[in-house]
């Protein structure tokens, strides 16, 4: 499903949806995305700085770019602090609620991606 | 720690942070979690009238006269105690930290039922024990060499479901923002402490704890190795801070 640095293929076969996605981002439970990252929220009082703001993400990358950072970073940088939103893969320690489950589900995934896309400038 | 005693401990308390500082301007060596602190802060941690950590230290003052401590040691004796541990403990070849020694004096010594690690005795014990070295800087115990390195061994390890390792957060991104918490170098240097979120006094194997929860990761169980280990590189890491137990932090 991997071509070049990009996932071309939706996870689901269908469109995401970018309200649910925002609202995943914005979720310090869910996406946990502002803990690193910054971006055009002027809602959200804490946001991170240890990654790149992710105003105009959707501008600087296509779809299927997004989908495989959001996957699984590791493919186009083996030591991103990023973790693989929908990989198990490699981790060691997990505790005992989160065992072999991934970060995102398929569907939120989308969701993400369809939101990011939408960050323009 | 008698009604005058806190006021004269201050101000070579506050020598030794000035001197700390000094150094710090020179770019010199670790920083400790104090010196990022809002200046607010700061003075609650300088002012032992306003350092709720304090109350702590009285109360294992009492406790040390109380438990039958004093039977065998004096609150004297106890100074530079804390600034050299962990340590290695003789009967069992092993590391132990501060409160797994106090432990022992309690059950094998005195006989008498354990207390809880994170029960507010134990807190007043170590925190009491601690206090007496603040303002020492620490002198890691050369005869854990073996402790440093599974320590530090640990500390670079990637883990749990987000697969952070420690020095991810605490080398490589000490200074900058974890959503609205300021990362800092994650030194041990002033538990026992008061920690604003936590409400209360808590242990360092609890602050590691939260950081192993963090990320998702199994913590290992209260009182493991694995944490006497991690302390032990920690305080190797932070060698020549001083000793601020109680400390604040946010
Ligand atoms: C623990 C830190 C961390 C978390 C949590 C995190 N990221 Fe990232 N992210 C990074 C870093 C660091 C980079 C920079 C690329 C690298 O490290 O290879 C990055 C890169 C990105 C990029 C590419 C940006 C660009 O312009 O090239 C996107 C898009 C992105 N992240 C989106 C997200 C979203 C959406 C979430 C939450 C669902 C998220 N990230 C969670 C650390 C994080
Ligand atoms: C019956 C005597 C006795 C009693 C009572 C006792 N201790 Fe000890 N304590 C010792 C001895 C002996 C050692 C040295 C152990 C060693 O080095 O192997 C020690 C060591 C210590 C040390 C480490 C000192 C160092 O230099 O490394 C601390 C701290 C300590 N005790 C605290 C306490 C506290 C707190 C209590 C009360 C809860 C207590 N002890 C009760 C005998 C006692
Ligand atoms: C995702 C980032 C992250 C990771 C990974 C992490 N920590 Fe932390 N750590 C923090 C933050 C943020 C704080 C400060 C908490 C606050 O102020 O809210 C902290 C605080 C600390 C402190 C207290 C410092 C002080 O001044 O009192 C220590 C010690 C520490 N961490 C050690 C560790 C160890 C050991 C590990 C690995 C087992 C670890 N941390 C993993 C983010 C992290």
């Amino acid at each position: 499903m991997v071509a070049g640095d990009a996932i071309p293929g939706s996870l689901t076969g269908a469109p995401g949806d970018a309200a649910r996605g925002r609202a995943i981002v914005l979720d310090r439970q869910r996406g946990l995305c502002l803990l690193c990252h910054a971006g055009p929220f002027p809602e959200e009082r804490f946001q991170g700085d240890l990654a790149p703001s992710l105003a105009g993400a959707g501008a600087r990358l296509s779809e299927g770019q997004l989908r495989l950072r959001m996957v699984d970073g590791r493919r186009l940088n083996p030591d991103t602090i990023m973790p693989a939103y929908f990989s198990t893969e490699g981790l060691r320690h997990v505790g005992r609620a989160w065992q072999d489950r991934r970060l995102l589900t398929a569907e939120e995934i989308e969701d993400v991606v369809a939101f990011l896309a939408t960050l323009r400038d | 720690m008698g009604s005058p005693r806190p006021r004269r401990g201050r101000s070579r308390w506050l020598e030794a942070l000035a001197c700390a500082g000094a150094l710090l301007l020179l770019g010199a060596g670790p920083r400790s979690g104090y010196e990022t602190m809002t200046p607010q802060l700061r003075a609650m941690q300088d002012d032992d009238l306003s350092n709720p950590g304090m109350l702590a230290v009285a109360e294992g003052e009492a406790l040390f006269a109380r438990e039958g401590c004093a039977g065998c040691h004096t609150a004297e004796a106890m100074r530079g105690v804390a600034a050299r541990y962990p340590a290695l403990d003789r009967a069992s070849q092993a590391p132990i930290d501060l409160s797994g020694r106090i432990a022992q004096c309690r059950e094998k010594r005195q006989q008498r039922p354990p207390l809880p690690r994170e029960g507010p005795a134990m807190l007043a014990l170590t925190a009491f024990v601690a206090h007496q070295s603040r303002g020492l800087p620490l002198q890691p115990d050369p005869r854990l060499a073996e402790a440093r390195r599974q320590g530090e061994a640990l500390f670079r390890e990637r883990r749990g479901q987000l697969n952070l390792s420690c020095a991810q957060c605490h080398d490589d991104n000490a200074g900058r923002r974890l959503a609205g918490s300021l990362i800092p170098e994650g030194h041990p240097n002033g538990y026992p402490l008061y920690r604003l979120e936590w409400q209360a006094l808590g242990s360092l194997q609890r602050r590691l704890r939260n950081c192993l929860v963090g990320v998702r990761s199994e913590p290992f169980p209260p009182g493991a190795p694995d944490y006497v280990a991690l302390e032990a590189y920690l305080v190797a890491r932070a060698r020549g801070l001083l000793v601020e137990t109680p400390a604040i932090r946010p």
